[in-house]
């Protein structure tokens, strides 16, 4: 019977010390000198084991996580790359990271300093967490499957230091970039490179160039964003099958700011947008194939300035509301559809009540085209001179394009 | 002096075509500040009116008015008066009297809804618009002496002003494309008031993001310090010049 015990009691006791192996350890990280610091707990953990960092400042630079390992801040801890160094690697994949500050990472051109760099890795979850005053602040690098949510990423207060890209993604895959707010940064989300990605529900306002920057950056979708007060507004370049549903791209002024910059974009959706106070809300070159649905276009200075270099685009069910030109083009542009829109400078009837306008709308007026040929014509702006030639253009179409119309104006504004 | 500048400006005043275009400029300013919800945009719309109406009035009515008053003037010039103080009494009156009415036309809705710089420029410009056109009746008047002939002299200017000079800036800039126009376009600015006024104006303003380059060199030339002493300096040069070239040919005049 003592035997059966003790063999019982043994069996137990391998069970349980497996179990024991298994289960992560946790390790506490605290801010006073005697503790663990927080490179000491990551080379100590093993993989899938959790690390808890107190609240407090540490002033740590260059951490590399090379295993799966999970990072969680307590009360916000901060990790402070005093203006100088890299703060945190991240080499190794099902890394999670979860409500840390992240600050004052060192500035060079040449080397590209980042806050947090995630490097040849996948499944990665950056979450939460704050960027304060980073040149970079989340670099990534041919990586998969990395998770960026509810992070807020703030950059450029401080005089004098220079400030990069806010998220800075190059040749990775599947990433999902959801519920961030980026501000101050150069560019506040940059892809290239970058396929099959979702963006979603992002907040980009008051970055100095563009709000959102990509490049060679295929079947990737963006929706509900907020693209706002960016000195560029938004550039998406040389890329196929995008989505861009939702979003909101507003207040893009200046000389050279757009809502939109399509450029050589092709077989794409630009669907249910708002764009209001926009320099030019929509500046195509080079974008085939594009489809431009049950956008409200409000207030811009150009709705659209399509170049003669796109093909077959559609405009279809757009509102276009006290904008300063609806539309200008540089040459012969050829649209494969433009109809059912509601120009709120249409001045046709609809006898037959169908809430359809019976004479089609010219977009283009005369001063746009004289302005897209001879810009010192912009002196003239405002004139008298070109309400009245544009009245009379409208009136007897000569110098505008006779393929670009709407044949099918709506009379009351699309409810989107 | 002080008597005779008195004695027009109560006359004017008493005028009731005066009148009648300050509570029109009154109502349509207000009109456009409570249409649109953007003060901004009003300012553009009450720019416009500024640029056609302001001109109109003012060298149509000084023309006329002036006219008129040719026996008043006549009995004038029979007093010991210096010929050169009953003229510029004549401009004093009637530019006094058309400030007033678009200060209280334009200018009361203005400074209510929109006081900043955009709107103190418009109305600086707009008096100063005002100005010009009493200015350049006085001219016309004094070397056309017939009055339908003057009417009509008065009101083919202001339809230069306002459209054929633009045209022919239009058609001008077309012909030399070719070349750097940077230079030109400030050049054709200054020969036209009512596009200097225009221009200065968009360039208080955040609409003038649109005018890409253009603005830029326009800034260049008529914002900062000296630029507006180049600006308002040339719009005074518009009232002082056809100012002194009457008052030149009104004191040789055989009445």
């Amino acid at each position: 019977m003592e035997r059966i015990l003790t063999r019982v009691n043994l069996v137990f006791l391998i069970v349980f010390n497996c179990f024991i192996s298994v289960e992560a350890a946790t390790f506490h990280v605290k801010p006073d000198k005697d503790n663990l610091s927080i490179a000491q707990a990551v080379q100590k953990a093993n993989e899938g084991d959790t690390i808890l960092i107190n609240q407090g400042i540490y002033l740590e630079h260059e951490i590399t996580i090379d295993k799966p390992l999970t990072m969680i801040g307590v009360n916000r801890p901060v990790i402070d790359g005093q203006d100088k160094y890299e703060i945190l690697f991240v080499k190794g994949s099902q890394v999670t990271i979860k409500g840390i500050t992240f600050s004052n990472s060192g500035t060079s051109n040449y080397m590209d300093l980042a806050a947090l760099k995630i490097m040849n890795t996948k499944d990665v979850i950056i979450q939460d967490c704050i960027f304060e005053n980073n040149f970079f602040a989340i670099f990534t690098n041919n990586s998969q499957n990395v998770q960026y949510i509810g992070n807020h990423l703030i950059s450029g207060r401080e005089k004098g230091k220079a400030s990069a890209n806010g998220i800075h993604c190059w040749k990775s895959n599947h990433l999902i970039i959801q519920d961030n707010i980026i501000e101050g940064h150069r560019d506040g989300i940059y892809l290239e490179f970058v396929t099959k990605s979702k963006i979603e529900n992002n907040q980009s306002i008051g970055n100095k160039r563009y709000g959102l920057h990509f490049m060679f950056s295929h079947d990737n979708i963006f929706n509900h964003n907020v693209f706002s007060k960016n000195g560029a507004g938004v550039a998406v370049m040389y890329s196929k099958r995008v989505e861009m549903v939702h979003n909101e791209f507003s207040d893009n002024w200046g000389r050279s700011a757009y809502g939109l910059l399509l450029k050589e974009i092709n077989d794409s959706k630009v669907d249910k947008n708002l764009f209001t106070k926009n320099t030019i809300a929509i500046f195509a070159d080079g974008a085939n194939r594009v489809l431009i649905d049950s956008n409200q276009f409000v207030n811009n200075g150009w709705s659209l300035n399509i170049n003669a270099s796109s093909a077959d685009a559609k405009i279809t069910n757009n509102n276009f509301i006290g904008n300063t030109f609806d539309m200008a083009t540089n040459g012969n542009l050829i649209l494969k559809l433009m109809a059912g829109n509601y120009w709120d400078k249409y001045e046709g009837y609809d006898l037959n009540r169908d809430g359809v306008g019976d004479i089609p709308y010219r977009p283009i007026t005369f001063y746009s085209i004289i302005i897209e040929r001879n810009a010192s014509a912009l002196m003239l702006f405002r004139s008298f001179f070109v309400k009245l030639m544009d009245k009379a253009e409208s009136l007897l179409p000569n110098l505008t394009p006779n393929n670009i119309k709407d044949d099918t104006p709506s009379i009351k504004r699309i409810k989107l | 002096m002080k008597k005779v500048i008195k004695y027009i400006m109560l006359d004017i005043l008493r005028n009731k075509i005066v009148l009648a275009y300050m509570i029109c400029l009154l109502l349509f300013s207000f009109g456009l500040f409570m249409v649109e919800d953007l003060p901004e945009k009003s300012l553009i719309s009450i720019l416009t009116l500024n640029l056609t109406l302001v001109p109109l009035v003012g060298i149509i009515f000084s023309t006329m008015y002036i006219y008129n008053s040719s026996e008043f003037i006549e009995l004038l010039v029979a007093q010991p008066i210096k010929r050169k103080t009953i003229w510029f009494s004549m401009f004093i009156g009637l530019s006094f009297a058309l400030s007033i009415a678009f200060l209280i036309g334009c200018g009361l809705p203005i400074l209510i809804f929109s006081p900043n710089t955009q709107g103190l420029t418009m109305i600086v410009t707009g008096v100063l618009l005002s100005l010009i056109f009493v200015s350049i009746a006085l001219f016309i008047t004094v070397y056309i002496q017939d009055k339908t002939k003057g009417i009509g002299a008065s009101l083919l200017l202001w339809l230069y002003f306002t459209i054929l000079f633009d045209g022919i800036v239009l058609f001008v800039l077309f012909q030399l494309l070719e070349y750097p126009l940077e230079n030109l376009i400030v050049g054709l600015s200054i020969l036209n008031p009512i596009d200097l006024v225009r221009i200065v104006s968009l360039l208080k303003m955040d609409i003038s993001a649109l005018m890409g380059a253009t603005s830029a060199v326009f800034r260049q030339y008529f914002t900062g310090s000296i630029g507006y002493l180049i600006s308002y300096g040339i719009l005074l040069l518009w009232i002082i010049i056809p100012l002194l070239l009457s008052t030149r040919k009104f004191i040789k005049k055989d009445l």
